[in-house]
């Protein structure tokens, strides 16, 4: 507070060292821009009062702008600017953004799994539906969400636009000028140079110059009026462009991010061995375009699935029938005219083709069934897909034949690899690999529902509108099936043949036109951060004098920007060059002493 | 892809239970140096509030934060030429740091600094530089023997781990508690060879020891293969550098938390209480700590930024998608928001010090949380916890 009201008796407010406790120009409260800039401008809007009707006038304008809140529109706004952009709501932003992200992991997400949520929902009929009027099933994409890291990007421009300008006026201009008490700052100390060494102060200022400008530093040297020389000299400017480009590849990264998520796209697909999948939308299980989407970006390129091969640990006890290896073995091709190419795709190696990226993200089993209806005609021949429900691919599998005669049919039970029966009658699955491979179905015929153009899930069978033929319940009892057999439906209703196994796996496909960008912006940012957490904004002043007796004394003083531990050292550092150059004794009697300054006096005659 | 040898794996169980035991004695001694020192400390104290007393003059400096403590060997020697002139700023600068710094240019620890805090720290023994001082200390040189000697048969346990399973030591909590718990020791050895951190000893090894004991009781898995998902190039550079960071946020999760005891303390002395954490004497500065510990906390926190962007390139590989908001990426997000927050507080007036210190606790709670209870209960794609 002091500094400010004497800032105003002195003109140069924004620089003037003399003002600064500590002899640090700008290093004392200098380190947050927001603050920084904030303070000087609030300063210089003083001085500028100040400088038109006198420091009685300042104290009047202060008292009338305080006694009146009327700032008027635009007084609101900078007013809110200036908070906003403050290093205070960084932090708080921060760290409000860490506490609205949590949610996110408690509650079930729709965009990672919407049948979660619906049942998540359904569950929790007190609170379910009020968590999802707070958007807490969507909460990275929720408006409070989006409210807090906005603010917090806006902030970040806010604060880095004026940063970078004063940056860029720091790194064109000379080093601050020669504080007058050196022995204030956080490192200082004297040489003395004897007299027979000859050496006079103007020549001891420029080897320092010369000794300063090598290791690194922009050095200035003010000869004054010859009798006092001084130089100041600062390196490490690129500490702050550091800092500069790590906000500003954050912004990057969320830029980038924005353009996937507005051009992308990603579906999933599932392929049974010897299916292809074209890259068509009708070719996808499940689509989610980007906000921009058009189908037009769509390639043609195609994908067979030829053979799928898994691989199960059978060495360890521990981990016995743990997955150790999927591979797919796929045919692709660019274009529908383009040669047909072999490729390996596996977990942790996707396959690129026409701009998007192929993953291979699941696999189960497809027993292959044949269906007979009422009439004796084939109604379904095929692979059915089976859906993973617990260890050791035990699935569950749905049939449904629209086509059966004169009733249509459907099946729903288990698939299991290798089949075990317990005491009590409960089927588990004891093996990956397929040892006993079982189906065990019931069997419904009725009215599917598939014809009113509703659509179905393919994995559920809604059993409300149709009979039971075979279950467990009944007399006719559940049917249950090895590889080459096959089960008459009772009621002359038809059959169902269990003809053999199929493997599939799951695709995902991606495209996602930010994320080289992201990637670009991402490893801008770390290398600014290290930059910026590991260069040192240094300054370093030398002031040189002849004593009456005829021995140079030099005095000089270190100050750091922000946080640098290795301040102590660069002054021993410095302090040894100098010794060594002047072939002084480096441990000399004038370690880094007391308040004593060279020439006798500590005040230099000279300094504004 | 190496066979797995089980009797390599049942080797290393052997180390880990050997390496933990010789951790708990090592961890005795430490608590016993700590005792020690802080008797022998009080009776050096007695002794110089005695002399003091006789001496009549010295109760004129009552109002000195430095007089009602006396200072005792080591950072007397230091605090006695420059402490006279600079007592006014000192104590001006323990509150200064309480309230968030009075000058920035200050807080790093330059030698005119360090000098000061030597007398402002109010009844301080260690130094503010934490360098080795002249005193021999029986017990702390027992205890840092000790957990050498542990961290070797230690590393013997993560080494015949890796070999039984014929691939990197970190594939599933076990092994990244393991693992985890001996680069804490390592990076606590390395720390030591230049600064003596030996007061931070007792609560380094407890935490690997719980560390280990929670890896064998909790998550003891025998040695194997990794499942697809885990096989890439990747788990070996994300995760090393994922736990490696977490190991240094367990040293400055430490130090944070002596921190605030630490500054709990000076003001209650520098306001005329008593000392009732005598052995905390052995402990630097509160600025001290803080000074140190964000220079770990930086490193670890560039670690922690590559850990997320590694992650990140090898869920895209995995995946598809380099980011999901799936329940493990949400938690190393919030981790590395809460550490810039961190970072930020630091630069933020009103906010260095004690609250500071509070963020860094509550990073490495969310560490442990992401850990545990993340690996454990939520299901999400990287369920590969191993249980
Ligand atoms: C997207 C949110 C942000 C993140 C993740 C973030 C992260 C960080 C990190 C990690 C640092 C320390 C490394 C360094 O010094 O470069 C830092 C420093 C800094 N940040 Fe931010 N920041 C964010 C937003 C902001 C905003 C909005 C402001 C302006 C009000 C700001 C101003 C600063 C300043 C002035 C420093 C330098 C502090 C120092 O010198 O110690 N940051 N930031």
């Amino acid at each position: 507070m002091s500094e400010r009201v004497k800032s105003t008796k002195n003109p140069p407010a924004g620089e003037a060292p003399k003002a600064a406790p500590e002899g640090a120009p700008d290093g004392a409260g200098g380190k947050g821009a927001g603050r920084k800039g904030a303070s000087s401008k609030r300063a210089g809007a003083k001085d500028a009062s100040a400088k038109s009707t006198g420091p009685q006038g300042a104290v009047k304008a202060a008292k009338a702008s305080a006694a009146l809140p009327a700032l008027g529109i635009l007084g609101m706004l900078r007013w809110a600017w200036t908070q906003l952009t403050s290093m205070r709501t960084a932090l708080f932003l921060l760290l409000l953004l860490a506490v609205a992200a949590v949610p996110g992991s408690l509650f079930p997400q729709r965009p990672a799994n919407p049948s979660i949520v619906t049942q998540y929902i359904k569950d929790h009929p007190d609170y379910g539906k009020l968590l999802d009027s707070v958007q807490l099933y969507d909460v990275y994409s929720s408006a409070w969400f989006s409210a807090i890291y906005i603010l917090l990007f806006i902030s970040l421009i806010g604060c880095v636009v004026p940063r970078a300008i004063a940056h860029y006026r720091a790194m064109r201009s000379q080093p601050p000028r020669t504080p007058q008490r050196l022995s204030r700052l956080p490192e200082y100390g004297t040489l003395v140079l004897p007299a027979e060494a000859g050496v006079p102060a103007s020549d001891a200022i420029e080897d320092a110059a010369a000794l300063l400008k090598k290791r690194g530093y922009r050095v200035d040297v003010r000869h004054d009026d010859g009798a006092r020389p001084s130089l100041g000299a600062e390196r490490g400017l690129l500490k702050e462009v550091g800092n500069l480009v790590f906000h500003t590849s954050l912004i990057g990264v969320l830029v980038s991010v924005a353009i996937g998520g507005l051009f992308g796209y990603s579906g999933q697909r599932i392929l049974v061995e010897g299916d292809t999948f074209v890259n068509t939308l009708v070719g996808y299980d499940q689509f989610t375009p980007g906000t921009n989407f058009q189908s037009s970006q769509l390639q043609p390129y195609s994908i067979q699935l030829n053979k799928f091969r898994a691989t199960f640990d059978r060495e360890s006890k521990g981990k016995y029938g743990q997955p150790i290896d999927f591979t797919a073995d796929v045919t692709t091709k660019e274009n529908p005219g383009a040669p047909a190419k072999k490729e390996v795709l596996k977990v942790n190696d996707p396959l690129t083709l026409g701009g998007t990226s192929i993953y291979l993200t699941g696999n189960g089993y497809a027993p292959v069934v044949t269906v007979r209806d009422g009439k004796g005609n084939i109604a379904m021949q095929g692979p059915v897909v089976a859906k993973l429900q617990g260890d050791n691919y035990y699935s569950s599998l749905v049939i449904k034949v629209p086509d059966a005669k004169p009733d249509q049919l459907g099946f729903a039970g288990f698939f299991l690899p290798t089949a075990f029966v317990t005491d009590q009658g409960i089927s588990f699955s004891g093996d990956p690999d397929l040892i006993n491979p079982q189906l065990s179905l019931n069997s419904y015929y009725g009215d599917l529902g598939l014809d009113n153009g509703a659509p179905q899930n393919v994995f559920e069978l809604d059993v409300k509108g149709l009979t039971p033929l075979n279950a467990r319940n009944l007399a006719t009892k559940g049917i249950t099936l090895s590889p080459g057999k096959t089960v008459t439906l009772p009621d002359g209703k038809g059959s169902i043949s269990f003809d053999g196994v199929k493997r599939y796996v799951g695709v995902d496909i991606h495209h996602n036109p930010g994320q080289v960008s992201a990637l670009i912006f991402a490893l801008l940012a770390v290398g600014g951060l290290v930059i910026s957490l590991y260069v040192n904004r240094r300054r370093v002043w030398v002031r040189t004098g002849r004593h009456e007796d005829g021995r140079t004394m030099v005095e000089y003083g270190l100050l750091a920007r922000g946080e640098d531990h290795r301040l102590a050292g660069e002054a021993a550092a410095i302090r040894g060059l100098l010794s060594s150059a002047w072939d002084l004794d480096a441990d000399g009697p004038q370690k880094p002493s007391s308040i004593s300054s060279p020439a006798g006096s500590a005040e230099p005659k000279k300094d504004s | 892809m190496f066979p797995i040898n089980e009797t390599m794996g049942q080797y290393s169980e052997l180390f880990m239970l050997l390496a933990a035991g010789t951790y708990t004695v090592a961890f005795i001694a430490f608590a016993w140096d700590l005792a020690k020192s802080s008797k022998a400390l009080r009776t050096v104290d007695l002794r110089a509030a005695a002399a003091a007393g006789s001496a009549s003059d010295s109760s004129e400096d009552a109002s000195d934060a430095g007089a009602k403590v006396p200072v005792a060997a080591g950072a007397a020697g230091t605090a006695g030429l420059s402490g006279r002139a600079d007592a006014g700023r000192n104590t001006d600068r323990v509150e200064g740091h309480l309230a968030g710094p009075a000058g920035r240019a200050e807080r790093p620890s330059s030698s005119v600094a360090a000098k000061a805090q030597g007398s402002g720290g109010a009844g301080q023994t260690a130094d503010a530089s934490m360098l080795y001082g002249g005193e021999r200390r029986v017990p702390a040189r027992v205890a840092v023997a000790l957990t050498v000697l542990g961290g070797a048969i230690h590393a013997a346990g993560v080494l015949t781990r890796a070999i039984g399973s014929g691939r990197v030591p970190w594939g599933n909590m076990y092994e990244f508690l393991t693992t985890g718990a001996f680069l804490v020791v390592a990076v606590f050895l390395a720390v030591l060879i230049r600064r003596d951190l030996r007061f931070l000893g007792t609560f380094v090894v407890g935490l690997v020891i719980i560390m280990l004991v929670a890896a064998s009781v909790a998550f003891w898995t025998p040695v194997g293969h990794l499942v697809p998902a885990l096989q890439s190039y990747w788990l070996v550079i994300h995760v090393s550098i994922a736990v490696l960071s977490s190991a240094l946020f367990t040293l400055t999760f430490a130090m944070s938390a002596l921190q605030l005891v630490q500054s709990h303390r000076q003001k209650a002395i520098a306001g005329g209480g008593e000392d009732k954490l005598g052995f905390m004497r052995l402990v630097p500065s509160a600025l001290s700590l803080e000074n140190l510990s964000y220079r770990i906390n930086a490193i670890a926190f560039i670690g922690w930024t590559f850990t997320l962007m590694f992650g990140a390139i090898w869920a895209e590989k995995a995946w598809g998608r380099f980011w999901g908001w799936d329940t493990k990426e949400v938690w190393t997000f919030v981790i590395w928001v809460v550490y810039a927050g961190y970072l930020h507080a630091r630069a933020t007036r009103g906010w260095t010090g004690t609250r500071a210190a509070w963020l860094s606790i509550v990073g490495y709670l969310c560490v442990v949380f992401n850990f545990t209870i993340v690996n454990q209960f939520f299901n999400g794609l990287h369920s590969y916890s191993g249980l």
